[in-house]
C-alpha cells in the first residue's frame, strides 16, 4: 500500500539546534531516505520551501484568484512530503517512527486512495458520451 | 459425526455461540480480511448447522466446522455480490483449511489476541477502541454499549462503522505486535479493559440497574487476556479490579452515597475476589518485572488484608506508592502518597506534602486535592481553612456522588461554627 506522510518541523525546537546538530540532522534524514529508496520503500518524496513562499490559486466570483499566503503555518510548518510503500499501516508506523525527522516534529501518514475504480467509471462515462 | 438427538441441537447450537462465537468471529476476519463479512459469515454458518446437524449429525470439531463453513457463506455473498467483483478473487485462491482438529488450538488463540490488538490500535480513538472491543470481543449490542455510555445508539453505531472503516481503508493490519512494539501496545489494551472497568465501577447511581455490567465485562476481558498473555502488568491489572470490585457492594450506601475506604463494612468485602486478587499480585510481583497496574493492585491487596483501618500497613502503602512515582509519575501518585503520610504520620505531615503539591499549579483544577486539603484541615481542627477547601473541590468536583459526599462535609462543619453568618454562599451546583 502506498501511504502519503506529511513531514511538519517544530520551528522553535528546530532554531533551539546549532548548526552543526542541524547538519548532523539532515544528514541523518537523508541518510535515512536513501536507506527507503535502497529497501524499496520510497515512492517519492520532496522537501518544501518555507510557507512564505506558498502562493493560493482558488476560484472566487466565476474567476481564478490568485493571492499570497496563506501563512497559516507558525508553529509547526509542513516541511516536507514522502510517499512509502508498505505492507500495511503497522508497517508504515514502524518505518516512519524510526525516521530522524521524527525528533524534530510530527508526521502524519495516511492511506493513499485506490482511484483505479473511479478512474475506470469516469473513462467509461467519457467514452458513452462521444 | 457425534450422533445427537435433533431436538438437542438448537440448545447446542445456543451454547456453542456463547462460548465460542468470538473464537469463530475472531478466526473468520482472519479469513476473510473485513469485520463485516466476518459476522455475516458467521452467522450464516449457524442458520446451516441449524439445518444441515440434525439431518447429517454434530461435526467431529464443530467449531471448524462454523468455521469453514462461515468462510464459504462468506465467500458466497461476495460472489452474489457484483461491486466486489475485484476483491473475490484473492479470496477464493485461499487454501482450503481442511478441517482443522484440535491441533489449531494455538492459531484460534493467537487470532482472539489478534482481535484485541486491533480494536485497542493506537490509530483508532479511545472512544472507538472502547465501542469497538465491547462490540467484537465481548460481544455486547450497540444498544447494550450505548446504554452503558449513556449516548445514543445512532452515535455509537456511527462510532464503530467509522473504526470499522479505518482499519479497512487505513491497512491495520490482523497480526499480532511483535516483540518491539508489544510492550506499548499491550499497554493500549490494558487501558482500555480498565477503562471499561472504571465506567461500570464510577457509575454508582440508581439508575445502574438498567446498564450492563461494565466492571464484570472488564474483569471477564482480563481474565481471557491473561490467559493468552501471562504477563505481569496483565496479572496486575486483573488483581487490581478484583479488589477494586471486591468492595462494590460497600462503596455506596443505600442512597447512593459514596462511603470512604475508612468507613466501608469491611466484613462485607467479597473474600473470594480478594483471595484471587492477592494471588495474582504475588504472581505479578514475583516476576521481577512490576508495572505501574501490579502495583497498584499491591496497594489494593494491602488495603484489602487489613481487617479494620487502623490495621492498615501505611508504611508499605507508602513504599508502594514511592515505586509507583518512580516508574509511573502523576499527580494523583504523589497525592495518594501524602494521604498515606498523613495516614502514618498524622494530618500535619500529610497537609505539608499536600500544600508542596498545590503550589506546583498543575494540581489547581483537580478536585481531589482541595478536597484531601479540606479533610487534612478538618482534622486539624482549622475548620475555616477546611471549609474553603471544601468550596474549591465542589467548584471542581464533577461526580455527583461525590459532590454530595463533600456538601454532607461542609453541612456538618458549619453546624460547628457559631455564627454562620459570616459564610459567603455556597454554590450547590456542579462546577
Amino acid at each position: 500500500m502506498k501511504y502519503i506522510c506529511f513531514g511538519y518541523l517544530d520551528v522553535h525546537q528546530w532554531s533551539k539546534l546549532t548548526q552543526d546538530e542541524q547538519n548532523a540532522m539532515i544528514d541523518a534524514c537523508i541518510a535515512y531516505d536513501e536507506g527507503l529508496k535502497r529497501d524499496g520503500h520510497w515512492g517519492g518524496g520532496e522537501g518544501l520551501q518555507g510557507p512564505e513562499t506558498a502562493t493560493m490559486v482558488r476560484f472566487q466570483h466565476d474567476k481564478v484568484s490568485v493571492t499570497d499566503g496563506p501563512y497559516a503555518e507558525t508553529k509547526e510548518l509542513l516541511g516536507g512530503l514522502l510517499i512509502l510503500e508498505a505492507r500495511d499501516l503497522n508497517h508504515a508506523i514502524h518505518l516512519i517512527s524510526n525516521h530522524p525527522g521524527v525528533k524534530m516534529g510530527p508526521w502524519e501518514v495516511r492511506p493513499a486512495a485506490d482511484m483505479t475504480q473511479m478512474i475506470r467509471e469516469s473513462e467509461q462515462r467519457r467514452s458513452a458520451s462521444k | 459425526m457425534a450422533s445427537i438427538a435433533p431436538d438437542d441441537i438448537p440448545p447446542l447450537l445456543e451454547s456453542l455461540f456463547r462460548s465460542d462465537s468470538r473464537r469463530i468471529l475472531a478466526s473468520l476476519i482472519r479469513l476473510l480480511g473485513d469485520f463485516d463479512l466476518a459476522e455475516d459469515g458467521m452467522h450464516d454458518a449457524f442458520t446451516a448447522a441449524l439445518e444441515s446437524w440434525p439431518r447429517d449429525g454434530v461435526p467431529d470439531h464443530p467449531r471448524a466446522w462454523l468455521v469453514s463453513t462461515g468462510r464459504f457463506k462468506a465467500i458466497d455473498r461476495l460472489r452474489r455480490s457484483a461491486r466486489f467483483n475485484t476483491s473475490i478473487d484473492g479470496l477464493a485462491e485461499l487454501p482450503d483449511e481442511g478441517t482443522p482438529g484440535p491441533v489449531e488450538e494455538d492459531r484460534v488463540e493467537d487470532d482472539r489476541l489478534r482481535l484485541v490488538f486491533i480494536c485497542c490500535h493506537p490509530a483508532l480513538s479511545p472512544e472507538a477502541s472502547i465501542a469497538l472491543t465491547l462490540r467484537e470481543v465481548c460481544g455486547l449490542t450497540t444498544e447494550a454499549i450505548a446504554r452503558a455510555f449513556l449516548i445514543p445508539p445512532p452515535t455509537l453505531a456511527q462510532r464503530i462503522v467509522r473504526a470499522k472503516a479505518k482499519i479497512r481503508e487505513a491497512g491495520i493490519p490482523y497480526e499480532l505486535p511483535g516483540q518491539v512494539e508489544l510492550p506499548d501496545r499491550l499497554g493500549l489494551v490494558l487501558k482500555v479493559v480498565y477503562l471499561v472497568f472504571n465506567e461500570g465501577y464510577s457509575a454508582s447511581s440508581g439508575e445502574a440497574v438498567t446498564r450492563p455490567d461494565l466492571s464484570g465485562e472488564a474483569i471477564r476481558l482480563g481474565r481471557q487476556l491473561l490467559e493468552l498473555l501471562p504477563d505481569p502488568e496483565v496479572m496486575g491489572l486483573l488483581a487490581l479490579m478484583l479488589l477494586q470490585e471486591s468492595r462494590r457492594a460497600t462503596r455506596a450506601s443505600a442512597s447512593g452515597d459514596l462511603v470512604l475506604l475508612e468507613d466501608q463494612d469491611r466484613s462485607r468485602w467479597d473474600r473470594g475476589l480478594i483471595t484471587e486478587g492477592k494471588a495474582l499480585v504475588k504472581q505479578a510481583l514475583a516476576s521481577r518485572r512490576v508495572g505501574p497496574y501490579a502495583l497498584q493492585a499491591a496497594i489494593a491487596a494491602v488495603h484489602a488484608e487489613a481487617v479494620e483501618p487502623s490495621a492498615t500497613d501505611w508504611s508499605l502503602i507508602i513504599g508502594l506508592y514511592t515505586l509507583l512515582a518512580r516508574i509511573a509519575p502523576s499527580p494523583v501518585v504523589d497525592l495518594n502518597r501524602a494521604v498515606a503520610v498523613a495516614m502514618r504520620d498524622g494530618p500535619e505531615a500529610g497537609l505539608d506534602l499536600t500544600d508542596t503539591l498545590l503550589s506546583g499549579r498543575k494540581m489547581e483544577e483537580y478536585h481531589l486535592v482541595h478536597s484531601v486539603r479540606a479533610d487534612l484541615c478538618r482534622r486539624l481542627g482549622r475548620t475555616e481553612e477546611a471549609l474553603a477547601s471544601y468550596r474549591q473541590a465542589l467548584r471542581l468536583v464533577q461526580q455527583e456522588p461525590e459532590r454530595r459526599f463533600l456538601e454532607r462535609r461542609v453541612a456538618e462543619l458549619q453546624k460547628t461554627i457559631p455564627d454562620p453568618v459570616e459564610l459567603a454562599p455556597l454554590r450547590t451546583t456542579r462546577g
